[in-house]
Parts: C-alpha cells; sequence; structure tokens
C-alpha cells in the first residue's frame, strides 16, 4: 500500500507541485515571520549591549507615579564621587534635539531617536574630524548625521529643542568604537554643558543621570548596591547591563507585536491555503476514484485507503514546509536586510539565524494544513462502493442540501461570535468570529454558485468557446464554490477595512464641516518620540493679533493621573473661543472661562465616572503637587475633544511642556482663509515641525494615514490573494485534465486553438469574478457591522468604497485572465489523437 | 494534381512510420486509394493492419511520413494547425466509438456544435431532415447522460452530418452498442449515403458493420490487399479469414 501511494504521487508530479505551492507560500510567510523579528531582536539586543558598554552603573532619579522626574541636582554627583569602589561619576545632560537640514526641514529618522546630550569626552564618542565644543554656540554631531545632512565642520547647523531654532557651529565630527558613524541610526548632537542644560532640560545646573564608571577590583553589582545604599530612595540605580536589557526588552516588546501581526496575516494565507489543498485532493481523489476502488476491489480496506490519501498528504506536507522555511529564511533575511537600510537606519545586522519557533511552527503548519485538509476527500473516497467505482469514473452530483443547511449554521455561528465580540470588544471572538463566518460562507458557496455563475457568465458567452466555459465553470458547484471561497477571504478582508476607513474619512470630513468651526488648524507633526511640537504663547499671541483673525486658542495637552487612572487633559487658553469654534452644547453647567481651580468635562467621562457639575476631581499632573479641581460644566456628546477634559491654563505649567500643542483660528467675516493662512505661516519659520492648514488641508493630513493603512493591509493580504489565485490555476489544470477527451473532441471537430484558449479563460473569469463578487458582498457585510459597532468610537458616518471595489472586481477579471494562461496553453497544445484516446 | 470529380477523398501513395531508426514501426506502407463521393466505404483489417492511421491521416488528424492526401479540393498534407483545424471544421464530419459528446450541451447543442464554432449559421431545413432521419426530435433538450448509448451515438452521427461535409468518417461507431442499436446506426450511414448523397469512411473489423458498406477495403500490414462492392456479411468475414494467406502485395 505504501509503495502504491508512493509510486501514484510521482506519477502526478504537476498536481503535487500545485498543490505544495499552497503549503510552501504559507509556511515561507510563518518562518519568515519568525526569522525577520528574531534578526532583528538580536540586533538591537547587540545594539543596546554596545550603547551601554561604557557605563558600568547608572543613576537617574525615581519618578513618582504620573509625575515627571525631576533632574538631579550637581550634589547627587558629588554624593556618589564619594562611594568607594567609584572611579569615576559623570553627569548627563540629555533632552530631544531635532536638527533641521539645509533645506530648511526638519530631519527624521525611521524610529532612531534624535537628541542631544553634554559633550564631557569621556562617552564611547571619538572625535573623528575638528574639535571638541568649547563656546556656547559650539556643538558637535555624530557622524551619521554628518553624512545624512551633509554637514561639515564649521557649518552652521540649526536646531530644534525645547526652545525654538537656535543656530550653532559645527565644531566636530564624532564617531563610535569601529568607526561606526552611528550605533544604531539614530541623529545625535552635543552641546557643552551650560547649553545642554538650558536647552535640554531648561533649567540650569542639573543633570538627567549620573553614568558611574567602577574602579579596579568593584563589580558592577556591588557598585551599584553601594551607589543605591548611599543616596537612598528617590533614585533607580542600575547597571549598564541592566539597562541595555531593559531597553532591548521594551523594544523587543514591540517586535513582538509587529511578529503577532505578520502571523495574523500568514495564518489568513494559511486559511486560503487550506481551501485550495482541500480542493486539489477532492479533485486528485474524485480522479483516482478508479485506482482507489482497484485498490479496494483487491482487498484493501477502508482504512488502507484513507491511509494512503493521509499519507499522500504527509509527503507533500513534509516537503512543503522544508521548502517553506528555506524560502522564509531567504525572505526573512531579506526583509531584515532592506529593514536595517531602509531610510538610513543602519541597524547593525546580527547573523541571520534560524530560531526553533521558526523550524516548529512551519512543519506544525504545513503538515496539518495540508492533512486537515485530505481527510475529508479521503473519507469521501473510502465510502465508494469499489464496483460503483469502477464502472463509472466520473462521481455524480451530489445533493447540496446538508451542505447548505452546515454552512447556513456555521455562518450563524460565526456572525453571532462576531456580534459578541463586538459587543464585549473582545479581539479573539471577534476574529474567531470571522474565519467561522467564512467557512460558514464557503460552505454556503455551492449553493449560491449556480444563479450567480449563470449570471456572471451570460456576461461573458456571447460565442459558442465562451459559453462551453460558462457551463464548464457551472459543471461542478462545489469545486467552483471552494475556488471562489479562497479568493472570497482575501477580497473581503480587504473591502471591509476599506469600508471602515472610507467611513472614518467621512466622519472626519463631516465633523471638519459640521462641528469644527475653525478656519485654521496649526498643529505640529507627530513626533517618533516624546510630545508632538509644541511652540510658544508669544507666537500664539502674534496670530491672534494677525490682520483677517478674528479669534484664536490653543492648547498644551498632557496626560494627567487620577488616582490609579491615566486620563487625558488640555489645558486651553481661551475656553469661550473653545466653546465657538468646536461647537459644544454644556449638559450642565455653563460653558464659561474656568478659575484656576475648575475643570469641564466631556459627558461620556463624566457619566463613566459618575462625575457631575460641583464633584471635585484631585489630579496629578507631571510636576507639583496634586491639585484639587471643581467640575465647572459638563458638554454634551461631541465627535470633537472626545475623552478629554479641559482645565484651565495656568495648569499647563505643572505639564511636562508648558508649550502650545496645538491652535485653532477663525478669520474675520468676509476675509479670505488663504490669504490670511499666508500671513500666519511666517509667524512659524522658526518651528518647522509646526504646519498651517486650513479645514481641507486637516482633514486631508488627517485621513492621509488612512491610505497608508490600506495600502498596507493591501500588501500584507496580497499573499493570500496570490495563494487564492494559484488555487484558480490549480483547478483548471485539474479540470483540463479531466477533460481531456473532451478537449480532444472540440479540436477534433474543428474548435481552433484561440478558441479553446477563450473557452478556458471564460471558465477562469467566472471563477475570479464570482470570488469577487461574494468577497464584496461579505466585506460590506463586515465592514458595515464594524462601523456599527465603533459608532460610539467617533465613527458616525457610513461610507461605501465604490470605486474602489469597483477596482478589485476589475483586478479579479484580470486575474481570472491571468490564472487563466498557463492551464489555457496546456488545452490547446493537446495532441487531438491523444487526447482522444484519453482515459 | 487534385482530387479530380468524383473523387471525395485521396491517398497518394502514403507512407506513415512512427519511431526512428531500429524501433521503427511503419504502420501504412505505400497506400493510394481514391474514396468516390456519395459512396460508404468500408476499411477493414486485423488490428494492427494500419486502419485507423489510414482513416486519421485521411481526415487530416495525423500527419504523413510521405505521399499526399486531398480532402474535396483540398491538400491536406502540408497544412499548419490552423489549416487541419479547419479542414476539419467544415470538410470533415466524425463519429468516434465513444460518441465524444459534450455533457455540458444538450443533444442539440452537441449537433448544431461545428456549426456554432465556426460562426455559422445553421441550414434549419437540413437540420430538421437530420434530426428525422436519426428520430432524435423528442431527445433534442436532452443532455448526453439522459440518453442512452444508441441515442447518443446518433446525436454523434447527426453532428457529423449537419455541416454537409465532404467526408463522414466514422471510427469504430458501433463498437460500444448493442447490436439494435449499432443496426440504427449502421443503417442510418447507409441511407445518408444513399438518399442524401453523403460520402462515409467507416473504420470497422466487424463483418457485418462492413456489410452495410458499398465499397470494402480490406488493409493487411499496411498495405491494401483486397477489396469488394456490396459484400454480405458471409462474404466479408470469408475474406477476412482468409486475409492471414494473403501475401502482402502493394495494391495497384
Amino acid at each position: 500500500m505504501f509503495k502504491a501511494t508512493i509510486k501514484s504521487l510521482l506519477s502526478r508530479k504537476l498536481r503535487l507541485v500545485l498543490s505544495a505551492l499552497a503549503v510552501v507560500l504559507g509556511v515561507m510567510f510563518v518562518s519568515g515571520s519568525f526569522v525577520l523579528t528574531d534578526t532583528l531582536q538580536r540586533s538591537f539586543t547587540d545594539l543596546f549591549s554596545s550603547a551601554f558598554a561604557n557605563v558600568d552603573v547608572s543613576v537617574t532619579p525615581k519618578a513618582e507615579k504620573g509625575k515627571q522626574p525631576e533632574p538631579l541636582a550637581p550634589q547627587t554627583i558629588a554624593d556618589v564621587k564619594a562611594v568607594p569602589g567609584v572611579a569615576s561619576a559623570v553627569g548627563d545632560v540629555q533632552g530631544s534635539a531635532r536638527p533641521i537640514g539645509k533645506n530648511g526641514k526638519v530631519i527624521t529618522t525611521s524610529g532612531s531617536p534624535r537628541f542631544g546630550f553634554n559633550w564631557t569626552g569621556t562617552g564611547d564618542e571619538k572625535i573623528r574630524d575638528g574639535k571638541a565644543p568649547v563656546a556656547d554656540n559650539e556643538v558637535v554631531i555624530g557622524g551619521f548625521l554628518a553624512t545624512t545632512g551633509g554637514f561639515k565642520v564649521g557649518d552652521d547647523i540649526a536646531l530644534l529643542t525645547l526652545e525654538p531654532k537656535k543656530t550653532f557651529k559645527v565644531a566636530g565630527i564624532y564617531e563610535y568604537a569601529g568607526g561606526r558613524d552611528s550605533l544604531g541610526g539614530e541623529l545625535s548632537v552635543a552641546f557643552t554643558e551650560p547649553v545642554a542644560q538650558q536647552l535640554l532640560l531648561g533649567k540650569k545646573d542639573v543633570y538627567s543621570g549620573v553614568t558611574v564608571k567602577a574602579a579596579q577590583g568593584t563589580s558592577d553589582d556591588a557598585l551599584r548596591d553601594a551607589v543605591a545604599a548611599k543616596l537612598g530612595s528617590g533614585y533607580d540605580v542600575k547597571t549598564g547591563a541592566t539597562l541595555a536589557k531593559e531597553q532591548a526588552d521594551q523594544i523587543n516588546e514591540g517586535l513582538k507585536f509587529f511578529n503577532y501581526v505578520l502571523l495574523g496575516f500568514a495564518g489568513i494565507a494559511l486559511f486560503v491555503g487550506i481551501f485550495i489543498i482541500l480542493n486539489t485532493f477532492s479533485i486528485i481523489v474524485a480522479q483516482r476514484t478508479r485506482e482507489l476502488a482497484l485498490l479496494r476491489s483487491m482487498g484493501a480496506s477502508r482504512g488502507q485507503v484513507i491511509g494512503s490519501v493521509v499519507l499522500e498528504a504527509l509527503v507533500i506536507g513534509l516537503i512543503a514546509s522544508i521548502v517553506g522555511l528555506a524560502a522564509g529564511v531567504g525572505i526573512g533575511a531579506l526583509l531584515a536586510k532592506i529593514f536595517s537600510s531602509v531610510g538610513g537606519t543602519s541597524l547593525q545586522l546580527a547573523g541571520i539565524g534560524v530560531p526553533m519557533s521558526a523550524v516548529i511552527s512551519s512543519f506544525a503548519v504545513g503538515m496539518i494544513v495540508t492533512v486537515v485538509a485530505a481527510v475529508m476527500p479521503a473519507l469521501r473516497a473510502s465510502r465508494i462502493a469499489p464496483v460503483a467505482a469502477m464502472r463509472e469514473a466520473a462521481t455524480p452530483d451530489r445533493p447540496l442540501t446538508k451542505i447548505t443547511i452546515t454552512g447556513a449554521l456555521v455562518a450563524a455561528a460565526g456572525g453571532t461570535a462576531l456580534a459578541f465580540g463586538f459587543n464585549q470588544a473582545s479581539l479573539p471572538l471577534i476574529f474567531g468570529g470571522i474565519l467561522v463566518a467564512f467557512v460558514g460562507v464557503a460552505l454556503l458557496t455551492p449553493i449560491l454558485s449556480k444563479p450567480m455563475v449563470s449570471l456572471i457568465g451570460r456576461l461573458l458567452s456571447w460565442s459558442m468557446p465562451g459559453l462551453l466555459g460558462r457551463r464548464n465553470s457551472a459543471r461542478n458547484p462545489r469545486r467552483t464554490a471552494i475556488t471562489a471561497a479562497a479568493l472570497m477571504v482575501g477580497i473581503s478582508l480587504i473591502t471591509g477595512v476599506s469600508v471602515v476607513l472610507t467611513s472614518a474619512t467621512k466622519s472626519i470630513e463631516k465633523l471638519a464641516s459640521g462641528q469644527l468651526q475653525t478656519d485654521l488648524i496649526i498643529s505640529g507633526e507627530g513626533q517618533m518620540e516624546g510630545q508632538p511640537a509644541t511652540f510658544g504663547r508669544d507666537v500664539l499671541t502674534k496670530v491672534e493679533k494677525t490682520d483677517g483673525v478674528k479669534s484664536a486658542f490653543g492648547w498644551s495637552q498632557d496626560g494627567v493621573l487620577q488616582g490609579e487612572d491615566q486620563l487625558f487633559a488640555v489645558a486651553v487658553t481661551d475656553v469661550s473661543a473653545l466653546k465657538e469654534m468646536f461647537a459644544l452644547k454644556p449638559k450642565s453647567g455653563d460653558i464659561k472661562p474656568l478659575r484656576d481651580d475648575q475643570v469641564g468635562l466631556p459627558e461620556d467621562l463624566a457619566t463613566e465616572k459618575n462625575w457631575t457639575v460641583g464633584s471635585t476631581i484631585t489630579l496629578q499632573l507631571a510636576k507639583g503637587e496634586p491639585r484639587t479641581y471643581t467640575v465647572a460644566f459638563v458638554w454634551s456628546k461631541s465627535q470633537v475633544l472626545q475623552g478629554a477634559m479641559v482645565l484651565p491654563e495656568s495648569s499647563s505649567k505643572d505639564f511636562r511642556s508648558d508649550q502650545i500643542g496645538q491652535a485653532f483660528a477663525q478669520v474675520t467675516p468676509g476675509a479670505n482663509v488663504a490669504d490670511v493662512q499666508k500671513r500666519v505661516e511666517p509667524l512659524f519659520a522658526d518651528n518647522p515641525e509646526i504646519t498651517v492648514q486650513d479645514r481641507s488641508g486637516f482633514v486631508k493630513q488627517t485621513t492621509s494615514q488612512f491610505d497608508t493603512v490600506l495600502l498596507m493591509i493591501q500588501i500584507l493580504l496580497a499573499l493570500a490573494i496570490l495563494i487564492a489565485v494559484l488555487g484558480v490555476i490549480n483547478t483548471l489544470a485539474l479540470s483540463v485534465i479531466e477533460r481531456t477527451r473532451e478537449l480532444g473532441l472540440l479540436r477534433a471537430i474543428g474548435m481552433r486553438r484561440a478558441q479553446v484558449m477563450r473557452m478556458i479563460t471564460v471558465e477562469s473569469v467566472v471563477i475570479s469574478v464570482f470570488g469577487a463578487v461574494l468577497g464584496l458582498a461579505v466585506g460590506l457585510a463586515l465592514g458595515v457591522a464594524t462601523v456599527q459597532a465603533l459608532k460610539d468610537q467617533g465613527i458616525s458616518e457610513l461610507g461605501l468604497p465604490w470605486a474602489t471595489m469597483a477596482q478589485y472586481l476589475v483586478v479579479a477579471a484580470f486575474v481570472g485572465v491571468v490564472a487563466a494562461i498557463l492551464p489555457a496553453i496546456r488545452a490547446a497544445r493537446l495532441n487531438v489523437l491523444d487526447a482522444i484516446a484519453y482515459e | 494534381m487534385s482530387a479530380s470529380d468524383g473523387v471525395a477523398a485521396r491517398a497518394v501513395d502514403v507512407w506513415k512510420s512512427y519511431g526512428s531508426g531500429d524501433a521503427a514501426v511503419t504502420a501504412l506502407a505505400g497506400v493510394s486509394v481514391d474514396l468516390e463521393k456519395s459512396r460508404f466505404t468500408a476499411i477493414m483489417g486485423p488490428s494492427g493492419s494500419g486502419k485507423s492511421t489510414l482513416m486519421h491521416c485521411l481526415a487530416g488528424l495525423d500527419d504523413v511520413t510521405s505521399g499526399e492526401v486531398w480532402v474535396g479540393g483540398t491538400k491536406v498534407t502540408g497544412l499548419k494547425d490552423r489549416g487541419l483545424t479547419e479542414l476539419r471544421r467544415d470538410k470533415v464530419g466524425f463519429i468516434f466509438q465513444q460518441f465524444n459528446l459534450l455533457p455540458t450541451l444538450t443533444a442539440e447543442e452537441n449537433i448544431t456544435l461545428p456549426l456554432a464554432i465556426g460562426g455559422k449559421k445553421i441550414d434549419k431545413a437540413w437540420f430538421d431532415v437530420v434530426v428525422d432521419t436519426v428520430g432524435l426530435r423528442d431527445r433534442l433538450t436532452h443532455r448526453p447522460t439522459q440518453l442512452s448509448g444508441g441515442q447518443q451515438q446518433r446525436v454523434a452521427c447527426a453532428r457529423a452530418l449537419v455541416s454537409r461535409p465532404d467526408v463522414v468518417f466514422a471510427d469504430e461507431p458501433t463498437g460500444n452498442l448493442d447490436s439494435q442499436s449499432g443496426a440504427e446506426v449502421l443503417g442510418f450511414l447507409q441511407r445518408s449515403a444513399r438518399e442524401f448523397g453523403q460520402t462515409i469512411v467507416m473504420v470497422t473489423h466487424d463483418a457485418n458493420a462492413a456489410s452495410y458498406a458499398d465499397r470494402v477495403i480490406f488493409l493487411k500490414d499496411g498495405h491494401i490487399v483486397r477489396e469488394l462492392l456490396s459484400p454480405s456479411a458471409d462474404e466479408v468475414l470469408d475474406t477476412m479469414k482468409h486475409l492471414d494467406s494473403v501475401v502482402a502485395v502493394p495494391h495497384v
């Protein structure tokens, strides 16, 4: 039996390759994700251990909960120096510093930090060109900043720090051990100590930490304990190794999430793969019915027949897993290379390794998926009576009643799970519900395929080959349905996301045109590190005084701590202007300027916390002692300022940054918004990170990120769709083999090759378009359900992406044409005489 | 040289061999034959005699190693795939042993398939004549799976005739039928030649089937060795029996 299985496998190489390919692609995605994240994790671990190589023990001020740590006084350094076993203790000053390029734009990185520090000469940095900074207007810059921005010794360089743009002279350029420009693509600059303290910490004579080196014979751990004992609580004292590990762990936590996202998409691809393999095995088993019946009639048991099919699946799964794993390692390595070089991150890559998780998951996933997909056809094959199978090769159409009822039940179960998932905001329930619903819809597709295929086919069958192609696609509803269902999965997910994003865009547009009564919106680009860019109150005053501006207000924003809860607060310069421009309506109390001890609340927050006008709330701001506020007003549900409490302007003194984060302006009636915008823009010449936009520009900027999200999801789902296309090719190729004699007959009675190809192409396009139509319908339902569920989260409008959906339909038709190419060529090339004689 | 009037298909010194070198097998060794218009010709011979190969070569389904084949006024030898396809579509009709109908099409659609493929109009009057002759009037909307073997083969016959080809080639048309259905099909082929003037060439190894023909050609080892005109089944059987003792000499 084993020998017969292997022989039969080898005699069908093409089918083998086609069905294995789906598994290979899925496994490749899985192992590639593991290899990529593993390589990046080890690279970051290396990076941080070299970044802290020079640190034996580090002392930083401990932050009280919800508060920003107070910088260290010079006394702390002196205290540390006095600890026995300390060889040196150097005060560090570090803070955000963003360099401005020669084109006037702020230089950005793709995630690596941009910072400034005090030049001590004792760190890892070694001057490569020029000299250390001595004068207040001198800085030294990292080699990577020098190459990225094209700076040389003697050049001017403008920097944004806690203060607006300031220009310095490049006194020197430094590098790290081994001549490296940077440790991990960071852009750094060093000032003289007093300048660093003023610009980075905002105060004279304070430090952000102390770097301690141990004397000969003192271990890092012993030194840490000695320093901690001397300083008492109020300080975080850690060894360099611990710090390196902590920072690496933090990055790796993010990478883990990234890995989960990739694995999620790999899971979708594999889910689609199951459809393809299931279909392939169904067709192969159907075509082998005679062979299996012969084995049965010679005394093979049902178990042996099932075993033979499952064994075949195991062999395919094993080979596919090995190939997929190898391809995954290649793809993972390639992606890691791209990741490390993109946008000049210049992350020093650790060697590519194959983590155990990649190997185990590859084999588990590849084998399980294949075997699961093969068991059903195997069971069916074993049930056919040997004599019946040998008499008639073609299995008759089985009734669709059972499968349809099952499908309806499964789809209903999936829908219910989905509804519960939305209700409880439980992601596992939502995703599980979607997957189960997919299976249900897939089971329903055979019954749908009859009317739908004939409808779609009618549009394409104006000629005889077209008619034949259409009839062929309606011939085996199960086969057509599963092939189409595989395509449905990818298209419906994209459509669903697209519906949600279109609705979000529409909601924002509605918001901007309805509730936002502002003409100009002034905001800083969200930075990767820390808070978004801010600007000074004096600039806001200048905006208010600009010709054509009727009124303007701004706010500082920060997180505040209420008990254990982190809440979001804005300290508003002019509550009346806020009320007018955001069209806020009072729910209770009057929306009017707040006293220093008053707070305004949105309705949902007040309800959630059970606060009413007159309640007192104690908040811990980033600095200072906790403050107590009395609720002055609650405003009715609004789409703007969701979940944010409004604090008086004076509270911003205890925010991390006292500067303005966002500002809004109304022009005087009759004034031209564009003209006023032109007059306001120059006020921000020293703040290149701040943009002044009119309402439509703001909407465009806010919604443009949705396009990026959609593009990312499309790219990640492309593999699932590619696998589905393979499925179409597979089904067609197997059908061509199955219908060899018919093709021979058609050629014998005078069908031209081009006509044969057209016939196959029509069949392919009908299947693809059927899959796309299903996908669009299911995606629409998913999207609408999600939008309904998110109604309270700000997506108030339902927008349907008709144009995008039409595009998907066209792409599906095109995919159908492409998928038909190889099977059609094969069909057209058949030798007529051999084909007619084909058994 | 062209096929002269009165000849529907012609083979001139046709050689056909498969393989090369020592493994070469000669299926046809210089066969020359004229197949007259409006006649029902049967080609007989034991298996391996080359009778099917001869038919395939005449019908443009297979190429010849040397020699020439003509169908109607067209020289088949040397035609490319497109030309051969059009020849088969417009000038030749086929009836196969295994019915070979398209399961997705109704009987009527199967009958008119060659016309539909060629984008030609259906001659309704002729279609009616053919359908009534094969007795399928009440079966036109049925699918092949709903028809008996005999009915299926009659659909195939109607399909071969409906485009009024120069020649209808039938390859063991009764091989898969019971004697009753076989007789119906053969009777129909005979009538087509006599009443409609349809040229028919049939390959068979069944003496009874051959007895329906106007002319029977006997093949052995790739040569034409005998020929009978309007023979009875017994005469055919007798000839077949003695074919073994006949020395294969090229028939001129």
